[in-house]
């Protein structure tokens, strides 16, 4: 069974600790500035919003990649930058339509989320539940529920008291 | 290890920034933060300088944990000597700034001199230079922070100042980071204005990756950060209403200090609770607290995000206060409200508002409101004067006045000199509910005896992040002890007092005390740091911190005396609720803490004590 980050930017208070996790996973390093995943704050609506790659099956950035440095990870379905192959022309930095990989100048790479092999270190490390990793195939389970409990709690219907 | 190693120093008069390598004997004695930059402070100044003169200094410091995945780890505290107190000067702030420093590489920037015109410090990981603020000086913190982003491009530029309060010289200017987070108690934003310092902007891209042991430290932080998920403070109580979780409770128990102390209890603090802030308002169907809010590294969350009533009087046509900023916590709901017995939580989230953006200490502001208004109300200040009617309970003069402090306007500008200063000129120092000169937060010593005495004997003037007993004489943390009782209360205060002088010197918020111990914070530190952060050693270090603080304040020329409460609070007895008929039992405790501390009995430490923690005094 594949499975998916799943965002819940709602549960998201800011913290930081998925950024330090991915860092320290990558690099051994506390650093949001080598993070692959993001967190955005939109001041004026008090909003939070945890962004990473979505690792689409028609994957831009590997079509994109002029030296094959992108690589489909067949156990969790991450598109995986091999670094020893990148040479750092950032054409896939382009072809991303959402921004998620980037350039790293300490490396001379570019880097993108690649789900931690299978175990992501920021949805470990997020205390709100804002990000888990959940079977691909229902990412929507979680507010699927919350809406059959709200059914739940209505009066069945047809049933006459 | 976890230190960066390596501190800024700025000499604002020549212009230059030069690093230095921290001195690690000092750090291991004194940790860091509040601990290191006051060991650092009091070497290089002299105690009896003048706060707002350019022999004065300003440290910004973080802790070892500051910048790392440890809860809460991204504290960073302002040293300085406090112009409204004389005394010594440490706030502490949250947010992300304080990270983005250590994550440029620096432990500790040292401010020193003044600067022939504005300038802000630019930092970029080793590069650092100050440049010339013209054109932001007069701005408020928030345009500051706006202009700083863009001038640099760099929408990730953290940013920590001052706002219009700073340079005009109100005596309580608060340092302000990420709009909303404040090192703002005693005046530490006066003194950076003294040195025409606007701002400090800093990107940091270098991260920290020097802890001692990973693997240990990522375990003893997993491990901490559970204890806090688990308690039902820190895990569900702060999350949900942050600080003002307490102003029903504190209300109830009649600690609750109303119109400048008059009063134990206010009717209107349901009107102004945490309950209140989750309640859909009338108006618009809506409630004022939009989200909750973490700072950097934070697994807690207590920030309050609030939105005010776009129909509210004080924003109507004011579109810049429509969106959502930092709300309530529970000392500035209480000093912009019980201490004024205003019960308007629209008008408080304004005047809040406004506190961020001007620069300045609400409950500073606040309680100075709350005696003008006690001298409004017998006759001594007019309208005239004030130019409004100012009874306790107007919402109109509370904002009317927010409005005008920052920018030193009208009668505000005498409101930006403190209570102690305001009431003496007009005749009535006793009116001033203050310690050293700071004004009390929102504790009332009658109701909570131990607090009485925390109050005295606060470093920084009267403060209740120096030693909380309220903990355990309301929520019983560790312990559940008697509020109305003197008895232990020494021991007690003594206690709070070393521990938090070490959760201050760690980067780490004293928040998480509501469940963590020190043995909570030890093997943190320990998995961090070489040296010995032992449970037994970082008592001692945490009295050590107390002990030199203390020296500065006692060869700056502060007594026994400067120990005290004013008489309001040890005459006139609580009117109502489970403490009415008490007075604080102040003279019951100070001697027997002086003697816990090794003191002698006009408060100085003994030759054996200063031997036993290496401290010594101070010229
Ligand atoms: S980096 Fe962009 S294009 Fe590549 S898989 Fe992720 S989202 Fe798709
Ligand atoms: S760890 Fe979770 S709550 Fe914290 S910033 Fe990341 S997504 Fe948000
Ligand atoms: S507990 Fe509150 S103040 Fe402390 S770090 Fe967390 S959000 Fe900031």
């Amino acid at each position: 069974m594949q499975k998916s980050l799943h965002i819940d930017p709602a549960k998201c208070t800011g913290c930081l600790q998925c950024e330090m996790a991915c860092s320290y996973e990558n690099y051994q390093v506390f650093n949001p500035a080598k993070s692959r995943i993001k967190v955005f704050d939109f001041h004026h609506t008090g909003r939070k919003v945890p962004y990473t790659c979505t690792q689409c099956d028609e994957a831009w950035c590997l079509h994109a990649c002029p030296v094959e440095a992108i690589k489909v990870d067949a156990a969790t379905g991450a598109k995986v930058v091999l670094e020893n192959v990148c040479v750092g022309c950032k054409v896939c930095t382009i072809a991303c339509p959402f921004g998620t990989v980037n350039y790293v100048q300490d490396t001379g790479k570019v880097q993108k989320c690649d789900l931690c092999g299978g175990k992501p270190a920021c949805a470990e490390a997020c205390p709100t539940g804002a990000i888990t990793y959940v079977d691909a195939d229902w990412t929507g389970l979680e507010k699927m529920r919350q809406w059959a409990q709200k059914l739940d709690s209505q009066p069945a219907a047809g049933h006459a008291d | 290890m976890s230190w960066a190693r390596k501190i800024l120093r700025v000499d604002l008069t020549k212009g230059t920034c030069t690093a230095e390598p921290l001195k690690m004997d000092w750090a291991a004695l004194y940790l860091g933060q509040r601990g290191l930059a006051t060991k650092y402070f009091t070497a290089e100044v002299d105690p009896k300088v003048d706060p707002l003169s350019p022999a004065n200094k300003v440290i910004y410091a973080t802790g070892p944990l500051t910048g790392t995945m440890a809860s809460t780890g991204g504290r960073y505290s302002v040293i300085t000597k406090g112009p409204l107190t004389g005394a010594i000067a440490c706030s502490n702030s949250g947010g992300y700034f304080g990270a983005e420093l250590k994550m440029a590489g620096w432990d500790m920037i040292i401010l020193e001199g003044k600067s022939a015109r504005p300038v802000y410090l630019h930092i970029e990981n080793d590069h650092a230079e100050l440049l010339d603020a013209a054109e932001l000086w007069g701005k408020s913190t928030w345009d500051t922070e706006a202009w700083l982003k863009k001038h640099f491009q760099d929408p990730q530029v953290r940013v920590s100042g001052i706002g219009p309060a700073g340079e005009t010289g109100c005596l309580y200017a608060a340092v302000v980071n990420d709009l909303h987070r404040a090192a703002g108690r005693s005046g530490v934003g006066t003194v950076l204005g003294s040195k025409n310092l606007k701002a400090i902007a800093v990107r940091g891209t270098k991260g920290v990756g020097n802890v001692k042991d990973p693997a240990a430290f990522m375990k003893a932080t997993a491990a901490a950060k559970k204890v806090l998920a688990d308690n039902a403070v820190t895990g569900q109580g702060l999350p949900k209403f942050g600080t003002q979780v307490l102003m029903n409770v504190i209300n109830e128990m009649g600690a609750l200090p109303t119109r400048n102390h008059r009063d134990v209890q206010f009717d209107g603090a349901k009107d102004i609770s945490a309950e209140a802030m989750h309640a859909p308002r009338k108006t618009d169907g809506k409630p004022n607290l939009v989200t909750n809010q973490a700072c950097f590294g934070c697994t807690i969350a207590c920030g309050r995000i609030s939105k005010i009533d776009e129909s509210h009087f004080t924003v109507v046509n004011k579109p810049q206060y429509w969106g959502a900023s930092g709300g309530l916590e529970y000392e500035a709901a209480w000093a912009l409200g019980a201490a004024n017995g205003v019960n308007d939580l629209e008008a408080l989230t304004y005047a809040n508002f406004r506190a961020n953006e001007d620069g300045w200490d609400p409950i500073s502001f606040g309680a100075t409101v709350g005696a003008v208004m006690e001298l409004y109300e017998m006759g001594v200040l007019k309208k005239e004067q004030l130019g409004i009617e100012a009874p306790f309970g107007s919402a109109q003069a509370l904002t009317f006045f927010a409005d005008q402090v920052g920018k030193g306007e009208g009668f505000g500008k005498e409101i930006a000199l403190g209570s102690k200063r305001l009431t003496a000129k007009y005749g009535h120092p006793d009116l001033s509910m203050t310690v050293k000169g700071q004004e009390f937060p929102a504790y009332d010593s009658r109701g909570i005896q131990g607090m009485g005495l925390a109050y005295a004997t606060s470093n920084r003037g009267a403060c209740h992040l120096r030693g909380y007993t309220v903990a355990s004489e309301v929520l019983g943390i560790p312990v559940k002890t008697d509020p109305h009782v003197t008895e232990g209360k020494a021991g007690l205060v003594k206690a709070f007092q070393d521990a938090t002088a070490v959760f201050d010197s760690s980067g780490l918020c004293l928040f998480t005390s509501f469940a963590w111990t020190l043995q909570d914070v030890a093997p943190q530190l320990q998995a961090a740091c070489e040296g010995d952060w032992s449970l037994d050693n970082l008592n001692l270090v945490g009295e050590r911190i107390w002990n030199l603080e203390k020296e500065f304040n006692l060869a700056a020329g502060l007594t026994k005396k400067d120990d005290d409460l004013p008489p309001r609070l040890k005459k006139e007895a609580a009117k109502t609720g489970p403490a009415k008929g008490l007075v604080n039992g102040l003279d019951k405790m100070l001697p027997e803490y002086y003697q816990l501390r090794g003191w002698n009995a006009e408060g100085v430490p003994t030759a054996e004590t200063r031997k036993r923690l290496g401290t010594a005094a101070l010229k």
